[in-house]
């Protein structure tokens, strides 16, 4: 018999600030994380403007001489871990550390320390490389600190699916636990991707918005005027538990993962399939695994990135699962207040999918001022609104055409 | 002066506190530094007293006395 996969822990590292009630505020509040890059001179770049981390300070939660040694994708990691254990008030020294497991999904991975230290070969020379570079960029760093700072010594895997990697590491780390095979798992995802290549690489697929005298405007998911998406850097934690294991000690039971489904497109590398049969699978996968069906579903957590393939073509799957009650059904995109954090952007939706159960909130879509005839659903524009929420789907695609849709439900305590 | 210097070096890598007290026979180990850091350190040490320290003398080092006695003796040869 399967066990029951309970969230207990929810922690964040996002634009906004550390934690699920800054991150939460700001989303009802309608606020955009959206601003000009200061990280770098952005002069030569068309766009210049990212939900950027500023002042992001690791060693204030970590050792200096630790932290120096993880790239900035991991110090969101492992700071979100931190916020999301202390949140779900688990007593570390008590666990069997052998059932206690991380699973993360991560898109990039370390690029930062890469840029860096090719620019020390190229300037200097391989002999002064640092030998740090190696452990600092590989994608699985991040999981794998994680397991020494909480001394996790279950599973530890790390997922990688571009921008769904946080929604597959989720599905995965809770099949692991519907089958006996760890008792609690971290799992989320972080990226920081801010830097000159990939806002230059996205930029050549003319992905990426380019509203820079109006940053804040310029996520605008479902709008007619969308002109692309706005990068964005964090992480999203989300702590899950087996029920049995959350019970015994008491814990506060936030939401179940009651079902998670994955699909490809096998279509284009970057395109999504104009059909939305991929979405539209995973969609349904995720509603089968979970025992239920979509009129069931009280808001759907859109992937809703901006650009001008992803929106009407999401809207399009979520048609084609939800037929009438597509209409009216929430369907928002916290994309539009965060920009697009990649490989964190799943855990971030999942933290906000939960946080909008427990408050009895549904955060808006912000900038959607001007309705895209393609996408004509309930996407809660700019103003939040108050309901009782007991199921939420969360849709995420990532490059590749690989999809993965999870689905959580309220826990009566 | 070596020695101070490299103490300063080793401080400043480790983000160590500028009261920890460095004698020359501080290990390597009881400060907890690992493999991957002496490489760092020794980038440093290179730089800043312009010389080159041969991959071979890394294991050689047990303490910051050795390293410090290792830059002297290029240094003044």
């Amino acid at each position: 018999m399967q066990k029951r996969v309970a969230v207990t822990g929810l922690g964040c590292v996002t634009a906004f600030g550390i934690g699920k009630k800054i991150l939460f505020d700001n989303l009802r509040a309608g606020n955009s994380a959206v601003s000009l890059i200061s990280s770098f001179d952005t002069s030569d770049f068309k766009t210049k403007i990212a939900a950027e981390i500023k002042d992001f300070d690791a060693s204030l939660y970590f050792p200096k001489n630790e932290t120096r040694k993880m790239d900035r994708f991991t110090q969101f990691a492992a700071v979100a871990a931190k916020d999301a254990l202390l949140d779900s008030e688990i007593d570390l020294e008590k666990l069997d550390k052998s059932r206690f497991g991380v699973v993360l999904g991560v898109g990039f991975g370390g690029i930062s320390t890469i840029l860096e230290q090719h620019k020390i070969l190229l300037e200097r020379g391989p002999r002064r490389v640092s030998p740090f570079g190696v452990p600092m960029c590989i994608p699985n760093m991040a999981a794998g600190n994680l397991s020494i700072l909480f001394g996790a010594k279950g599973v530890c895997e790390t997922v990688s699916t571009a921008c769904a990697s946080a929604s597959h590491a989720i599905a995965a780390a809770a099949r692991l636990i519907q089958r006996g095979n760890a008792d609690i798992i971290i799992c989320g995802g972080s990226e920081a991707p801010i830097n000159p290549l990939v806002l230059a690489a996205f930029s050549s697929m003319q992905a990426l918005s380019k509203r820079n005298d109006d940053p804040e405007k310029a996520s605008r998911p479902f709008d007619k005027e969308r002109d692309g998406f706005v990068l964005g850097e964090g992480s999203g934690i989300v702590i899950l538990e087996s029920f049995e294991h959350a019970l015994s000690r008491n814990a506060r039971i936030y939401a179940e993962v009651s079902g998670v489904g994955s699909s490809a497109d096998a279509y284009h590398i970057t395109s999504p399939d104009p059909e939305a049969k991929g979405a539209e699978s995973a969609m349904r996968s995720a509603l089968l695994d979970a025992g239920t069906v979509a009129s069931e579903v009280d808001l759907v957590v859109a992937h809703g990135t901006g650009t001008l393939a992803n929106d009407p073509i999401e809207t399009k799957a979520i048609k084609a699962v939800f037929g009438e009650k597509a209409y009216k059904t929430p369907v928002i995109s916290i994309k539009s207040m965060l920009g697009h954090t990649l490989g964190a952007a799943a855990a971030l939706e999942a933290v906000a999918a939960v946080s909008a159960m427990l408050e009895g909130v549904i955060p808006p879509t912000i900038n959607l001022d001007l309705p895209d005839p393609e996408c004509d659903l309930d996407y809660v524009p700019n103003v939040a609104r108050k309901a009782e929420i007991k199921c939420v789907m969360t849709d995420s695609f990532g490059f590749g055409g690989q999809n993965s849709v999870l689905i959580f439900k309220s826990v009566n305590n | 002066m070596y020695l101070e210097k490299i103490a300063d070096i080793v401080k400043s890598h480790l983000a160590l506190d500028e009261s920890v007290h460095i004698t020359p026979e501080t290990s390597l180990k009881d400060m907890k530094i690992d493999s991957l850091d002496v490489v760092e350190i020794i980038m440093k040490i290179e730089d800043a007293f312009e010389i080159e320290i041969p991959d071979e003398k890394l294991k050689e080092f047990r303490n910051l006395g050795d390293i410090a006695e290792y830059v002297k003796s290029v240094k003044e040869s």
